[in-house]
């Protein structure tokens, strides 16, 4: 900083000289001195005298003892023996300038050019420097690149973090000491080594680097453990055993087939493996030149056997028999011809192969496929079968050892199960369901209700059929209408449960046994929590959305564009709204051409009709008369077995022509009904398929409960659970602190060392577990 | 001739020893078994209530101190022994299970204002108002012999809170200053200060041992590293912060016990919001402590209760109090997170459960399975009104909930007032805060 502040002082101007190197400062130096002492002299000279005089009769007292003392070299320093106040440069109160300080450069021959230049440019630029921060500034800016780095640093737990969030289970303390006998290594790692002999042993085992202690393995071993990961060992290991089925399957193909005695079966083969050669050979000559050359070069072999041979020249005892029975016997002239047949080929330029153990061996490559005899890097002499690879075929084979197949099978069938009591479950409940009505069955109650009453209403079929599509039509926007709705009224029931979520009901009650628990029903029915808590606006809302739905619904006579039966519909006193106008050509415009009192009314009713109950037809036919197909049971009986159910209770809203009122809802259980869709759930179907599924073990094998009751956290009793260590997880941290040095210490120092190794090893010895 | 003959497996119906239960097949088939929801609600709702009649979290009380308890410490390496600091100086060391004080020291003059174990569990440090670091040995002294610490540095002002590195040799303090010590140095090796004359608390982070987070008095929590020269960065909020908390399992979260009733958990990565505002208590939170899970703290609070809550949660899922409970003032969570220990004005210590409706002691492979099945019944019914209700009910006492009313009176009126003003202005001029932005007033870099 100094050093910067002052040459931006300098200004630039020549004139005074000043010395420059350092030898000339130290010559500089005495002479300053001489004029101080000249200063001195002239200002007290009497002082200086005393002090000579002084000096003397030292000396002469020291020349009197015999023996001579020894001089001692004492330092002077300038600022003793010159007087602060008589400093006189030359120059005084001026600036020392750069040009001052470099004019001596110029002049010494034994500055380079470069740094001439360089100095001259210096001289030549206008340029000061900045000026520095301040303090505060500097460090705020410290302090953000520190914040940053340790940000970065910390952020590095994010996965494991989430991780362990997300973990089904998550057991405490975290590293867990592994349970079952230790290694004899790991329980002697204490002892040491004390008689001469054992030293000496070790010496020799440390020395050929042998493991002695605590690292069982040679480094060898190690780094040869460490070249293959498990995931890779257990791929590899796939790929052989697939090789090795492969090999095994080709084998008995080909046993199989060898062992086929139909003549017609292997000409045929034969034939099309010429064929398949042929086709071959035609792509090796465009592709693989040199491989086609010996491929001819075999042919050209068996050509030059053949015609020594003369094998199928009908010469041989079979040929001779042959061609006597020639005259008579077909098949016999045939097969005389078709040697005369095979020596031609055989003979031709291009001939195709005949011998049997060519053919065998020709079979078998091109059966088995080439990897199989490729080179084997693993060689295991005891199994002959272990040569197989498949490294370039299947590089990805997903490895299944035969513990894991099992658990995997185990699994699948327990899941089966599962799956199948689930089916079986959602089968009974619907047919429960059956009872009560649903919206599609409906339609078809309706059929029988209208079947059934026979003599009071009387619809024909078609008429039936065409109104059900319009139905259906007109159910669409109806149960589009009703959607909106029920989303309205979620969305305000939801807005006032959110401030419920959460809370603890605190009160003043003590509750200390179940009869206390059942009296909390009653007395906490109204939730004090939710109801002062809910907003106004909410409340607010809620008051403005049933005008609205009643603006949607009941201003019909703005909406309809067809002319409908007038009804007498009590209206509600709605708000006039700035948007009301708006609103209403908007609805105008939506709804154009739809009819939507008829369509109300056909809701209504068809309501009304599912919740009729419906007659229950107990006839059997075939029961005491005949039966069959075209037989239907007799009037008498059909009487005699409907049974009639009780008629329901008045609809409530049977006087409110405008409003339809469900009556699904059963008031004794709604207190046990969930209102809304809880959390983490998207729809109501995932949150019913939850509840549905049991979890005990009335339900569930013993191992599927236990799966299922798993808990989220489990500790050992009386176990400290510390916090994590950042080596334990952190891996890159892992790998700096190896184990190095020998393996045993001797000697005091050993005790020591080895205290501090020990945390480092043990961490990799960690590690090296992880990665398995 | 082949004879088929008709065999079973002895093992498949045979118990190994008279002690078994009997095996009994059983058919799965769901039609054999049904109703298998509204079963399963009906044992839910059972276990629920059970819970709530099972839930005695009180398991002692430890008294002997002659003043209000300022601070408890956790042995570092053994479960059965805490420490405790009081108002008038003296340090008692507690054995858990026989629940009896095993020795006292009277290790200060004026209150002992904090105290931490060393990691290795062989010593431990106290601060105190008389302006001495002193550390003692975990081990009593002999018969006869004075109690009498092995170090002891006198600083040049009150230090109000003291926290061990968990690897290393160092100790930080703080007071005037937050300061890094040496163990075998008399003074600091490095002291930071930024602005702020005095802090409350300082805490080393579990995981990140190098980094430390403190409480200043100026509103601000603190945060810094061992290895850089200046602080990191400091958050200030409302009100002050008592004291913090590190997360064990979580690297980069703390939570904060605010003056304000609430508690903050920050990352220290985004520190402008914290990412869950804790409320529950209906006044000052005096102390934290994190479960050695991570997944839950407990806090104690002015109010005279200690309540528990889920690290991600807003609002506590326990709360503990007793009759004559006064003011809790430290708070912590056992290494087995099995208890918590409360020591508060009334010069006691009490040990709660930590799960209160928890049976203690060894249980049976059938007992403990029963239970994690109530559990997860319970867990798989919460949402459905009658379990909630009773798995939320809590006795308070009055005066506690008169406050919460007061409170949560108050605060409708506030957001009703926000509300209003906001229907009466420019749209957009008053912007929407949410609850956690409202508390933090600014980051300074």
């Amino acid at each position: 900083m100094a050093k910067s502040s002052s040459l931006q002082k300098t200004t630039l101007s020549k004139g005074v000289k000043v010395t420059f190197t350092v030898a000339a400062d130290e010559e500089e130096l005495p002479s300053d001195d001489d004029d101080e002492e000249a200063i001195s002299a002239s200002e007290d000279e009497e002082g200086s005298d005393d002090e000579r005089k002084h000096n003397k009769l030292l000396e002469a007292i020291s020349s009197l003892g015999g023996r001579k003392r020894k001089k001692q070299s004492e330092r002077s320093e300038a600022s003793v023996q010159v007087s602060e106040f008589a400093v006189n440069a030359e120059g005084t109160g001026e600036k020392v300038n750069l040009s001052d300080l470099l004019g001596t450069v110029e002049k010494t021959s034994g500055t380079s050019n470069k740094t001439k230049k360089q100095l001259r440019n210096l001289q030549n630029s206008k340029e000061t420097l900045e000026l520095p921060l301040n303090k505060q500034q500097t460090e705020k800016i410290q302090r953000g690149i520190a914040y940053e780095k340790t940000a970065q640093e910390v952020s590095c737990w994010n996965p494991i973090i989430v991780q362990n969030r997300k973990a089904e289970q998550v057991v405490f303390p975290l590293k867990q000491e592994p349970l079952g006998p230790r290694r004899v290594e790991q329980v002697v790692a204490g002892w040491k080594v004390q008689t001469p002999l054992e030293q000496e042993i070790f010496r020799l085992l440390h020395n050929n680097s042998q493991p002695v202690v605590d690292p069982v393995l040679t480094p060898v071993e190690e780094a040869s453990l460490k070249a293959m990961s498990l995931e890779e060992a257990k791929i590899r290991r796939a790929e052989l055993q697939k090789a090795r089925a492969l090999q095994s399957y080709y084998e008995a193909k080909a046993k199989r087939e060898k062992k086929i005695k139909s003549k017609k079966y292997h000409r045929v083969q034969k034939k099309a493996r010429r064929k398949e050669f042929l086709k071959q050979f035609e792509d090796m000559c465009k592709t693989n030149p040199e491989v086609a050359l010996e491929e001819l070069k075999k042919m050209e072999m068996s050509r030059m056997t053949e015609r020594m041979s003369l094998k199928h020249q009908n010469k041989g005892k079979w040929a001779k028999s042959k061609a006597i029975m020639a005259k008579y016997d077909e098949s016999a002239r045939k097969a005389m011809q078709e040697q005369l047949q095979m020596n031609k080929d055989l003979t031709q330029k291009m001939v195709v192969l005949s011998d049997d153990e060519h053919e065998s061996k020709d079979e078998e490559s091109e059966t088995v496929p080439d990897f199989v005899n490729d080179p084997e890097p693993i060689i295991d002499s005891v199994n002959p079968w272990m040569k197989g690879r498949l490294t370039r075929e299947q590089p990805e084979v997903r490895c299944v050892t035969p513990e894991e197949a099992e658990a995997a099978v185990e699994d699948n069938t327990e899941e089966e199960l599962l799956g199948e009591f689930e089916r079986k479950r959602r089968l009974r409940q619907a047919d429960e369901e059956g009872s009560t009505p649903a919206e599609e069955k409906a339609e078809h109650a309706s059929e029988v209700v209208v079947e059934e009453n026979e003599d009071v209403v009387e619809i024909s079929d078609n008429e039936e059929n065409d109104d059900k599509e319009e139905e259906e039509e007109e159910e669409v926007d109806v149960s589009e209408f009703n959607s909106l709705f029920k989303l309205m009224r979620s969305e305000k029931t939801q807005e006032g449960q959110e401030d419920g979520e959460g809370l603890l009901d605190e009160g003043p009650i003590r509750v200390q046994n179940m009869e206390d628990l059942e009296v909390l029903g009653e007395v906490f029915e109204p939730q004090p929590t939710v109801a002062p808590s809910r907003p106004q606006t909410t409340v607010a809302e809620a008051a403005s959305a049933p005008t609205n739905k009643k603006n949607m619904e009941i201003d019909l006579r703005e909406v309809l564009t067809k002319e409908a039966k007038v009804i007498n519909v009590p209206f509600f006193p709605t708000v006039v709204e700035d948007e009301h106008d708006e609103q209403i050509s908007i609805i105008k415009e939506a709804f154009a051409g739809d009819d939507v009192i008829s369509d109300f009314m056909k809701d209504k009713r068809k309501q009304e009709a599912a919740a009729r109950p419906k007659v229950v037809d107990l006839t059997l036919p075939g029961w005491g008369e005949w039966g069959g197909v075209g037989l239907k049971p007799s009037r008498w009986k059909r009487r005699r077995f409907r049974v009639k159910m009780a008629p329901p209770p008045p609809r409530q809203d049977q006087k409110l022509p405008d409003v339809i009122i469900s009556e699904k809802r059963n008031a004794s259980l709604a207190p046990h009904q969930v209102s809304h869709l809880p959390f983490p759930f998207e729809n109501p179907a995932q949150f019913e398929s939850c509840i549905r599924t049991p979890i005990g073990p009335t339900w569930n094998t013993q191992n599927v409960v236990k799966k299922m009751t798993k808990p989220k956290v489990v500790t050992t009793m009386g176990a400290i659970i510390e916090p994590m260590v950042k080596e334990d997880f952190i891996k890159s941290r892992t790998t700096t602190p190896a184990a190095k040095g020998p393996a045993i210490m001797f000697s005091g120092d050993k005790g020591a060392r080895r205290g501090a190794k020990r945390p480092s090893e043990r961490n990799q010895r960690r590690s090296q577990k992880r990665r398995k | 001739m082949k004879v088929k003959v008709l065999c079973r497996n002895p093992d498949d119906y045979v118990r190994e020893t008279t002690r078994d239960i009997q095996r009994v097949p059983r058919n799965y088939d769901p039609t054999l078994h049904p109703f298998e929801v509204p079963r399963e609600y009906t044992r839910a709702l059972n276990a629920t209530k059970l819970e709530r009649v099972f839930a005695k979290p009180f398991v002692a009380s430890l008294d002997g101190h002659r003043d209000g308890i300022s601070c408890i410490v956790k042995h570092s390496k053994s479960l059965s022994t805490v420490l405790s600091g009081a108002c008038d100086g003296e340090v008692k060391v507690w054995n858990l299970p026989k629940r009896e004080c095993m020795r006292t020291v009277q290790a200060h003059e004026g209150f002992v204002r904090g105290m931490c174990s060393r990691f290795c569990g062989t010593s431990f440090f106290t601060v105190g108002d008389d302006k001495t670091i002193k550390q003692w040995n975990m081990e009593a002294p002999g018969y006869g012999v004075r109690e009498e610490p092995i170090n002891t540095i006198l600083g040049k002002a009150v230090f109000t809170g003291i926290d061990h590195h968990h690897r290393e040799g160092t100790f930080a303090t703080c007071g005037q200053t937050v300061d890094i010590w040496d163990e075998q140095r008399s003074s600091p090796i490095r002291s930071f200060s930024w602005g702020v004359d005095s802090f409350s608390c300082v805490r080393y982070n579990p995981v990140e041992t190098e980094l430390l987070a403190s409480c200043a008095s100026d509103r601000s929590v603190v945060l810094y590293d061992t290895r850089e020269s200046a602080p990191l960065r400091k958050v200030i909020m409302q009100l002050r912060s008592n004291t913090l908390c590190w997360n064990p399992m979580e690297a980069y979260y703390f939570t904060c016990a605010n003056e304000d009733y609430n508690l903050y958990t920050y990352d220290i990565r985004h520190l402008d919001v914290p990412v869950t505002v804790h409320m529950d208590h209906v006044s000052a939170v005096l102390d934290v402590d994190y479960s050695p899970t991570g997944r839950e703290f407990v806090s104690a609070s002015f109010d005279k209760t200690v309540r528990i809550f889920q690290k991600d949660k807003g609002h506590s899922r326990e709360v503990y109090h007793t009759k004559r409970m006064q003011h809790v003032i430290s708070v912590r969570w056992s290494a087995d997170n099995k208890y918590i220990m409360s020591g508060s004005d009334e010069m006691n210590i009490r040990l709660w459960k930590a799960n209160a409706s928890e049976k203690l002691g060894l249980l049976s492979t059938r007992e403990k399975a029963a239970a994690n099945y109530n559990k997860k019944l319970m867990e798989k019914f919460q949402h459905h009104p009658q379990v909630r209700r009773i798995a939320r009910h809590r006795h308070l006492p009055r005066d506690v909930l008169k406050q919460k009313r007061e409170q949560r009176e108050m605060k409708e009126a506030r957001r009703r007032k926000e509300q209003n003003v906001r229907k009466h202005s420019k749209p957009g001029s008053v912007p929407l805060v949410t609850e956690k932005e409202k508390h933090v007033v600014a980051v300074v870099e």
